[in-house]
């Protein structure tokens, strides 16, 4: 778009916006405008043909209907797909990130095609993941991430798709390989990818600068918001309780 | 059945007096545990209304017990108690009651409904709530319709500018669509039969589509699979009902756009039951609070609004009704009961805040407190609600809360009298801090 302002495009937030991932739209845009970067969010309904040249995409979370409306939309819009794969930073949600797959299974054992964006593949889990997550995220400076995850996927990588984080607490991908470390969610050059919802960016700041400083170009300075810093360090805190009430448990049933 | 039915009353009234709690689903659990027909029992001979939907049960199963008394007792679930041992508690309470107004949560309409056989069923609107139990809206909407076709008899009263309450509504069913509104369009944009776009011709494309309030409702409809917005025969409008016999005045005491599409539900369900809308407005008119929702309390100092928002339909909606003159302070938990998830914050506009002052506050006013701030409202943040109303200046305070915030708020509230003079004694409830902890 124009050179010093930043858009972000909210893809169909009228089908995948149920689970307040608007917000990441919301924290994006205000953490650019607090640096003094003119930005706007530009919802992308499935009414309208989507602009193609936003630099940065969110894909919420949604339920199974929904996803495959999604691929379906997306696949009717190859300029857009071109932006995802090419050009823009994105960030894609559960759903999001189930449907920018090779495949996904649905709970009625039917296999369905995904865009192929991202070299991973998802199926129906025993039961749902409802809960607080902790992660310790890969890209170097963001840290532990904070979310909730509320999702019945296990989403397996492939062997050159690099996972987002390690999990702490809490299922994540859910499809860990014996001897490896759970983790979570997956991410390329381009395309942050996770199961945490919360929404994700308004508990992970620095995750929220990370796609930033991607999608600009430029490092940015950092900003401080008390408020966000309370709430982490009230959410990582009863992570980290839940996280040695179980070790403990696990070391005196053992 | 009739001894299970009295050990379940004996068990309740101990449970009233030890102070427990109002005994009603203790004793209904009981009675339902020794006699698990003992709920079609309870129900037969009598005329039956479930009211049903994500928000407004409580609201709108009092404004038409309310209605419904014009005609003779009603027996009513009317602390909220909305699945099977509630209903069968209500029941147990009011056994010469020939009239019954039970609202049911949308996941046991199923089982009420096969029990006791509804003459009408209310269904008010389906919405994203508490996501995090895993039941999403689509899920929901299709146990509704379930439940519906399960009970070909009953009359359904349905909001036909809901499309996923139209879904619900199963083909074979006798309908009565009211035009009631929707403020909250964002969990039906697809269509809930086939997954494509709805479209709502006057809308514009590029937000979503917000036909409340205003005469503008857009009549949606489905391109691919041809669901669309049924033909109403009763409308809400601003304060008035328009019904098949001509408009009738409201004049609710009960706040808003939303409050007005309960009532008008409420008087199509009355007029089923033989309850002329004119009668039942006026009886609807009389009520000021509904189980605790909208209370007037006075409390030292201030005098408190109790607005209850448990999701994002109905915190959008609870934000058109605050009043810009009275101080603002907004309480959020989240418990098993109000949800683990607090990320639906994020999906009500509470940027329409940014030139008020805000006390964020309840268990999990953190997460509240980061909404705001990316909201631009000017806010401060205290955990305790008690602490937070004793710093505000002395006077009217509209005070927002999710579910068991709203209890805490409710259960601990001493109402003391209206001041009548200015040397009046400072109420202290039980749960009051002193005064500036944190």
């Amino acid at each position: 778009m124009g050179d010093s302002s930043l858009t972000i495009g909210v893809l169909l937030p009228d089908v995948l916006g149920t689970y307040g991932d608007g917000g990441n739209a919301t924290v994006l845009v205000q953490r650019a405008r607090w640096r003094g970067i003119d930005a706007t969010v530009l919802p992308l309904p499935a009414s309208a043909a989507p602009a193609v040249g936003c630099d940065i995409y969110l894909l919420g979370g949604g339920e199974n209907t929904a996803q495959r409306f999604a691929v379906s939309w997306l696949d009717r819009h190859p300029a857009l797909l071109h932006s995802l794969e090419y050009r823009a930073t994105t960030l894609a949600v559960c759903a999001g990130m189930q449907i920018l797959g090779r495949t996904a299974l649905d709970e009625r054992g039917q296999t369905h095609a995904g865009l192929g964006l991202l070299d991973l593949r998802t199926t129906p889990g025993p039961r749902r993941a409802v809960g607080e997550i902790l992660t310790r995220c890969r890209l170097p400076g963001v840290g532990l991430l904070t979310g909730f995850e509320n999702h019945r996927g296990l989403t397996t990588l492939g062997p050159r798709l690099a996972p987002l984080a390690e999990v702490v607490t809490g299922v994540g991908n859910g499809a860990a390989e014996r001897g490896r470390p759970p983790v979570d969610g997956a991410v390329t050059d381009r395309i942050v990818a996770t199961y945490l919802h919360g929404p994700v960016l308004a508990r992970n700041p620095a995750l929220a600068d990370h796609l930033l400083q991607q999608a600009t170009g430029q490092s940015l300075e950092p900003l401080d918001v008390p408020a966000q810093e309370r709430l982490r360090r009230t959410l990582i805190h009863a992570a980290g309780r839940r996280y040695f009430r179980r070790s403990r448990w696990r070391t005196r049933s053992s | 059945m009739r001894w299970a039915v009295r050990t379940g009353q004996a068990v309740a009234g101990l449970s009233r007096r030890l102070g427990l709690g109002q005994g009603g689903i203790i004793g209904g659990r009981l009675t339902l545990a020794l006699a698990p027909a003992a709920l079609s029992e309870l129900a037969a001979g009598r005329r039956i209304v479930l009211v049903s939907g994500t928000n407004g049960k409580t609201t709108t199963s009092h404004l038409l017990a309310a209605a419904l008394r014009k005609a003779g007792p009603v027996a009513h679930n009317d602390t909220g108690a909305n699945m099977a041992d509630g209903v069968l508690a209500a029941l147990m309470r009011a056994p010469d009651a020939s009239l019954a107004v039970l609202e049911v949560d949308e996941l046991h309409l199923g089982t009420v409904a096969a029990a006791v056989h509804p003459e009408v069923v209310v269904l008010l609107n389906l919405t994203r709530d508490q996501l995090d139990r895993g039941t999403e809206v689509r899920t929901v909407a299709a146990a509704v319709r379930v439940a519906l076709t399960a009970a070909p008899d009953a009359t359904v009263v349905a909001n036909a500018d809901d499309p996923m309450v139209v879904w619900a509504v199963p083909r074979g069913s006798s309908a009565v669509w009211v035009q009631a509104g929707s403020s909250w369009l964002s969990d039906s944009v697809s269509c809930p039969r086939c997954g494509q776009a709805l479209a709502f011709p006057s809308s514009s494309t590029s937000s979503l589509p917000s036909p409340w309030p205003g005469a503008g409702v857009p009549a949606w409809v489905c391109s691919s699979c041809g669901l669309r917005r049924p033909v109403p025969t009763w409308a809400a409008e601003l304060d008035l009902a328009a019904t098949p016999a001509g408009p009738v005045p409201l004049a609710l005491q009960l706040p808003g756009a939303f409050n007005t599409a309960n009532a008008t539900m409420a008087l199509a369900a009355g007029d089923l039951l033989g309850v002329h809308a004119r009668q039942a407005a006026a009886a609807m008119a009389a009520l000021d609070a509904v189980a605790g929702r909208y209370a007037t309390i006075h409390h030292g100092d201030h005098e408190l609004r109790l607005l209850l928002a448990k999701n994002p339909a109905g915190l959008t909606e609870i934000l058109e009704v605050l009043e810009p003159a009275r101080s603002l302070l907004i309480a959020i938990n989240a418990r098993e009961a109000d949800g683990r998830d607090t990320s639906w914050l994020w999906d009500a506009p509470l940027e329409t805040l940014a030139d008020r002052h805000v006390i964020a506050t309840g268990e999990r006013a953190a997460d509240l407190s980061v909404r705001l701030t990316y909201a631009g409202v000017d806010h401060a943040t205290t955990t305790d609600p008690w602490a937070a109303i004793a710093q505000l200046r002395p006077g009217k305070v509209d005070v927002v809360a999710n579910y068991t915030a709203f209890h805490q708020l409710l259960g601990h509230m001493r109402p003391t009298p209206a001041p009548t003079s200015a040397s009046h004694r400072r109420a202290r409830p039980r749960s009051t801090r002193p005064a500036g902890a944190r």
